[in-house]
Parts: structure tokens; sequence; C-alpha cells
């Protein structure tokens, strides 16, 4: 694949995150319209919506691209509407890509919206005994942060990661969303008051895991040569790459909200991680490598799990992240900035927007507008992400 | 007092054998893959199409792959005890089987008592109760066996 596999970008919108337990269709109509009024495109010239679900909100959030397709009004456009957990935003802008690629639409408009309770996640409600997420709290009390803990410990035992590298994972995200007018949390930490919040899931503290949010975030896609006549100009960010693989067989790395890996009797264990292989999808789909990457956006659930990404998404070799952080490379102003938007430390969580959210963030900073937060010249940028049960979600921007 | 009845917290996922409970699992008797919990429909190796597994009890023993606790207490539909106990929880590498499974570590049980490569035993334990019943569930227990320090 190559060049004739990209879908520009011409809008990009987010409603702010937060906790206001508003119905989350308003949130998903103001970043639709943002983004609209960024693509410079009218709602009305839109030909395919793609939604990303939510499924703490009702029927509405079921069926997110027809609920906010009538918010909007009724054009007739075509519709779909995707659920992949975290991966859910890139599930959309997966669905809008192909439409766009295969010629079946020229403009379509991806939005992601949740409203969340407070809280750890708990599963969908019901007595569930053939539902390996409701099992996983009932019998043992796993909740997400203890997935992420045991990845954690397993870095520090492997590794030599320490609490102070990954409070220092916090304080630094907590530095670069500061000025982001979308973050939910803007306020400068220092490590000591990382390591005085309340341990959570040891070695993870309070500070150190994201929240659950409140947000909406929306993008106008269409194929480059609408852009470059709608726009009048070569000069476009584009999407060039949109990752969405499952695990290979056997998956020797326990993932939520599984109660075991797969066993290695039948079948060894070779290639990469699940994790290692969302990126590396997205790499060989761009047909760039990540020496080719100006900056990241990485899902942070816990401060610990930044972590486990350098090295998924090839910023380093594996067991180098802690040297990649503590020289610098990962803040604003070195080497690859990861997560200068402040990431879901800054944000929180609000799933089906999240991924949608991480590439709003790449278009703002390619196009030089991440105002007190730009990496300098970024011309290449990458998210990662995974949803529940091995949705991969991996993005490569450029322009 | 009345002795309550002492039942599984699910059906068909351990032994209710008191002195040396086990993990049942499946295992594919084209491929021998082992599945937990078991396999009922379709054997995960993707080479495999077969349809047709056997019960078997995984090993008892194995070593501790990586553990946290639980500060807070979790939602339902876990059910806490009043006051709530935080409790340790790990995943443990079973060598035969080549796979990892978790668990919850016995009550009393810290972080600190717990280190990767370590030596546990599975053992059956209370995970709530009501007015009749004991529901029981697997949990890992150190079993003190000195560990040889090496990480897998």
């Amino acid at each position: 694949m190559g060049t004739d596999k990209k879908v520009a970008v011409l809008g990009a919108g987010m409603h702010p995150w937060g906790k206001w337990g508003r119905n989350f269709v308003e949130y998903g109509l103001a970043a639709a319209s943002d983004a609209l009024a960024d693509a410079g495109v009218d709602w009305t010239d839109v030909q395919f919506v793609s939604g990303a679900d939510t499924i703490r909100n009702g029927y509405p959030g079921f069926v997110a691209g027809a609920t906010f397709a009538q918010a909007l009004g009724w054009t007739g456009a075509r519709v779909s509407s995707s659920y992949a957990a975290c991966a859910s935003g890139a599930q959309a802008i997966n669905n809008a890509r192909a439409q766009i690629l295969a010629g079946l639409c020229d403009v379509a408009l991806v939005v992601g919206a949740d409203t969340t309770p407070k809280g750890f996640f708990k599963p969908v409600g019901g007595d569930r005994k053939d539902d390996p997420d409701w099992l996983r709290f009932h019998l043992m009390g796993a909740t997400n942060p203890t997935y992420f803990a045991l990845y954690a410990r397993r870095r520090m035992e492997l590794f030599g990661a320490t609490e102070a590298d990954f409070a220092a994972v916090k304080v630094k995200n907590a530095r670069h969303g500061l000025a982001n007018p979308n973050a939910r949390y803007r306020k400068e930490v220092t490590a000591d008051e990382v390591l005085a919040s309340p341990m959570v899931a040891d070695p993870l503290r309070l500070l150190e895991i994201c929240a659950t949010s409140d947000g909406g975030a929306a993008l106008v896609l269409c194929s480059t040569e609408f852009a470059k006549k709608h726009t009048g100009s070569d000069d476009l960010v584009t999407i060039d790459a949109v990752s969405t693989v499952t695990p290979r067989f056997p998956q020797a790395i326990i993932e939520m909200p599984n109660f075991s890996t797969d066993s290695s009797v039948a079948a060894s264990t070779v290639g990469p991680t699940f994790k290692e292989s969302v990126a590396l999808a997205a790499y060989e789909e761009a047909g760039i490598g990540p020496e080719d990457v100006d900056l990241a956006e990485v899902y942070d659930l816990s401060s610990a799990l930044e972590l486990d990404w350098y090295e998924d998404i090839g910023l380093c070799k594996q067991g180098e992240a802690e040297k990649l952080l503590r020289d610098g490379d990962t803040t604003l102003g070195g080497r690859v900035p990861v997560n200068p938007s402040g990431g879901l430390s800054c944000f929180g969580e609000a799933i089906p927007a999240q991924a949608i959210a991480q590439v709003c963030e790449l278009v703002w900073q390619l196009r030089g507008r991440a105002t007190g937060r730009q990496v300098e010249g970024a011309k290449v940028g990458i998210t990662a992400n995974q949803g529940l049960f091995g949705h991969g979600s991996s993005v490569i921007v450029s322009r | 007092m009345t002795t309550k009845t002492r039942v599984p917290a699910i059906e068909g996922w351990f032994t209710m054998d008191d002195a040396a409970p086990a993990l049942l699992g499946s295992r594919c008797t084209s491929c021998g893959n082992v599945a937990f919990p078991k396999e009922t429909y379709f054997c995960r190796n993707p080479h495999c199409r077969s349809t047709e597994f056997a019960e078997t009890e995984l090993s008892r023993t194995g070593k501790v792959w990586s553990f946290t606790d639980a500060g807070y207490q979790p939602p339902e539909p876990y059910v806490a005890a009043d006051p709530y106990v935080p409790f340790s929880i790990c995943a443990v590498e079973l060598a035969a089987e080549q796979m990892v499974v978790m668990g919850q570590v016995v009550p009393g049980v810290g972080i600190d008592d717990l280190s990767v490569g370590a030596e546990v035993e599975l053992v059956l334990d209370t995970l709530y109760e009501d007015d009749e019943h004991e529901y029981m569930v697997w949990k890992w227990r150190p079993t003190g066996a000195a560990t040889s320090g090496q990480v897998a």
C-alpha cells in the first residue's frame, strides 16, 4: 500500500472534557459543529456519518451515528455506528476512510461522545455468568487498574522501573496539558504530590490512573481530490494508515478482561506482541517507520502504561522506555514528544471520543496550531490505543 | 450457629476438593490446546478446527508473573465484605500449561509478601456469603518455597 490510500482531514473539533453529566449528544454536536466549521463544509454536504458508540447512555448511544445525524437534522446521508470499547473511535474513522477510499463518498463526518458515571468503570448490569467482563469483577474483584498494575509491576521487575518513573510520566503529561483548552485537568503536579496520592492498585496511585470523563470529538474526512479542490491547495493533513488488527494466537500477555492468557502448548508464541503489532500494522500501511515519527498520542490509562507504549510503537527497544523518559526525549522540546495534549492524564477517558480526540490533537499539531504545546515542525504523528477483547487502534497522520 | 452450605461461586470452573483443589480447563482433543475457562465451541488455535474438548485439571502450583492489590472496593458485581477488606491479586504462570491464570490471593497476604517468581498454590476460599450459602472461589497462596529469582 502507499500514498494512494490517504484520506484528507478537512476539519477537527472537540467539546472540552469534563464531568458535567449532560447528554452525550450535546458534546457530540458541539464537536461536530466545530469540525464542520473548521472544514468549511456544510452539514448538508456530508455524505456519510460515522458514529462511535457509547454503551452507558441507553439506546441512543448504541446507534450513535443515527443519533448524531438526527440531532443535526436528517439529510438522507449514509450512516454507521461502531462499538469497539476504547477503539470505537478508530473503528468510526476507519469506516469513514473505507467509504472514501472505495469511492462511495467524498465527505464524511466522524463523531464520538460520552457521558460517564463517577468512579471505576463497572460492567453493564444484570447477572451475566457468560460474560468475562462481568465475571472478572464478580469472581476476582479485578478492576481496570488491576490489569494496569500487573503491567506496571512487570516493568519494575523486568526493567528496573521505579515509582519515581511512573510519577514522572504524570508530571510530564500534566505540564503538557496546562495550556490545552480541551483538557479537563489543567494543573501542574509535582512528583511528591503524585507519590503522596492514595494507592489504588499497587504500584499505581490515584493521580496515575486515568479518570472517566465526559467529552466529544469529531473529524471531517474527505478524499484528497476533494480536499485539493475545496482548499485550493496541495498542502493537506492526511490520514495515511488506520490499524485495527486483532491479536495473534497464542496471546501470551494477560489482557483485560480475561482470566488467563492463551496457552502456548499447541502453538508457540512468535513475532510481535499484540500491542507491538497494532503499531507495526499502521507503519506498514503508511510505508514509514518509528524513526519518521515526530510525536505520538498514546493511551496512558496509567502512567506506567505510557512507558509500555514507547516500546510498543517502536520509539525505543524493550526495556529502554525509562531511559527515554528520563532523558527528556518524550517531553515537549525533546526528540519525540509523547502526549503533548496532556494525554488521558489531563483528559480522563471519554471512551468513544478518545481515539478521535487523539487524531484531533495530531491534526492541530501538524497544522502548527497547538498553542502552548506545539511540537515544532511536526510532520508525522501516530496514535496508539487498544479496545477490550482485542481491538487494535493506531492512526498515522502526516502533512 | 448453623453451618452454611459451601457452593462454588461459579459452576464447573474448579473442583470442590478442599485438600487439593484444581482449576478445570479444557484440552483440545486434536491439537492439545489448553484453555481456562473451558472452551466449549471451537478451538482457539486458528490452525485447528476441532470442536472436541476434554476436561483437564490445571497445575495446582505456579510462579507469580505479576501482582497487585485492590486499595479501593471494586464495584458490583463484586460482593464486598462490610467493612471492605483490601485484598491482593496475582497472575500466575503455569509451567505445564504454558499460560498465565489470575486470581485473588488469600486474605492476609499483602504486597510485601509477594514477589515475581515466587511459588503459589491453588486453594479454595470464601468469596462471599448469604444466609444459607458460602460461595467458594479459587485463590492463590504463597507456598514459601524459595524462588530462583529469575523472571521468565
